[in-house]
């Protein structure tokens, strides 16, 4: 049997483990260097979702968790594709979000930011790309909101968004910003990043043509997982 | 100049945060929205072979617990089998989340005993759990593997195992079996730091 390979990851690409200005990463992160492993099966598999592991607003955040009526905000709707390095579709793969409310609190017994909790947004969604890439979100824009780092830090407005792919050497998880936001040239996060070019690339673009008139905004963000190379590797026992 | 190659790049990593369970298991954030949560189950109902329990702590460079820590599991099942490689028992999907007690830090988890499965060049892989760390403080998702200490003849042999120079730190790929229950402690930093791969 046969099975394609990844990309390597590029590592000058993506942030370090250890970035000094984000003080969680120091005691946090590995000080040996990762070993690194040639791609087997147990890497270039992965868990697959149907669509009966969903519920028709799952990808619905303005009404998935609404009690008495839709969340404060300003709604918006978050689409895009999820792509592989080779530009191909990754189609059917589990996209997941979860963010702050507009008042940039979470719904999250280890939140205590002074913003209120909004009764009717839960803050997490969770879709299957079509079998173009394409998926969909609806929600409202999450707020700004200040967190314990340097005495004065504010994370931008972001969306925490996990994907998948078909291996699980594929997974990540990253957070998309909005375009215009001042926040993300002063975050350290952000700044784990050490290509501006990357960061960029996290920054969703304001998308007029998919807004729902006289209803929600649009932003659009694309997603790139790794990509798979040409060749094949044999794992057939020796002598076959 | 020379023509571009027209590759795009991978989105970078960001730290999944502190409230990674809103979005990954919300029940742990301490609210239901989702019929089904994903990941609470890794081999469903029909599962064959041992089943068996995995207990654990995720440490930090200073020794105190990782308590927002979130682990994904990948693996076969007990004929060595992936889910998408080949025949699996119906409701096996091989994949599950773990989050670890917010008080204490421990984590426990069930699921059956993994077979080998077959490595690069025939070389077969001894029986392990494939595992993704993501926290606060990470900056991109932690890939390790979870051996078993009952298996040192196939461990031995292991391809992976055999890639780390130093025959101490194979330890700490390898978790205590105690019957059908096995203890990992993961180290991100430090004395008995833990082999994190670039897969
Ligand atoms: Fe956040």
């Amino acid at each position: 049997m046969t099975t394609a390979e990844l990309y390597q990851r590029d590592r000058e690409w993506h942030p370090p483990a250890l970035t000094q200005d984000y003080k969680t990463s120091v005691a946090r992160s590995p000080r040996f260097a990762l070993l690194s492993l040639q791609n087997s099966d147990s890497e270039l598999t992965g868990p697959t979702f149907g669509h009966s592991d969903f519920a028709p607003l799952d990808n619905d955040l303005i009404r998935n968790y609404a009690q008495s009526g839709d969340p404060i905000g300003e709604r918006i709707i978050v689409h895009g594709r999820v792509l592989d390095e080779n530009g191909r579709p990754v189609p059917n793969t589990l996209v997941e979000v979860w963010q702050a409310n507009a008042g940039g609190r979470y719904r999250h017994k280890k939140d205590s930011y002074l913003a209120p909790i909004d009764p009717n947004f839960g803050g997490c969604g969770r879709t299957l790309t079509d079998d173009q890439g394409n998926y969909v979100f609806r929600t409202v824009k999450p707020g700004a909101y200040p967190w314990r780092n340097w005495v004065n830090n504010w994370r931008p407005a972001h969306i925490h968004v996990s994907v998948f792919g078909t291996a699980f050497a594929q997974r990540l998880i990253t957070q998309m910003y909005f375009e215009g936001d001042p926040l993300i040239a002063k975050c350290p996060i952000v700044k784990s990043i050490p290509d501006q070019r990357a960061i960029d690339q996290l920054v969703a673009a304001l998308d007029l043509n998919a807004t729902t008139p006289l209803d929600s905004i649009a932003y659009k963000f694309d997603i790139v997982l790794r990509g798979h190379r040409s060749t094949f590797f044999e794992n057939r026992p020796e002598g076959n | 100049m020379v023509q571009t190659l027209n590759y795009l790049k991978e989105s970078a990593s960001q730290t999944a945060g502190p409230y990674v369970h809103i979005g990954l298991a919300p029940g742990a954030a301490g609210f239901d929205i989702y019929a089904t949560e994903l990941g609470r189950d890794i081999t469903g109902p029909n599962a064959k072979g041992n089943r068996i329990t995995v207990t654990g702590t995720v440490t930090d460079g200073t020794g105190a617990p990782v308590k927002d820590v979130l682990i994904e599991v990948w693996q076969a099942n007990a004929a060595g089998i992936y889910p998408g490689k080949g025949e699996v028992e119906d409701g096996f999907r091989g994949w599950g989340r773990v989050v670890p007690d917010f008080e204490s830090g421990k984590f426990s988890f069930e699921t059956v005993k993994p077979g080998q499965v077959m490595g690069r060049n025939g070389r077969a892989m001894a029986p392990h759990l494939n595992l993704w760390l993501v926290s606060r403080g990470i900056n991109i998702g932690l890939n390790t593997r979870m051996y078993f200490g009952d298996e040192s003849d196939a461990n031995e042999k292991d391809p992976v195992l055999n890639l780390v120079e130093q025959a101490h730190r194979r330890e700490t790929l390898i978790a205590r079996a105690d019957g059908d229950s096995y203890h990992f402690d993961i180290c991100l930093q430090g004395d008995g730091e833990t082999v994190f791969f670039d897969v």
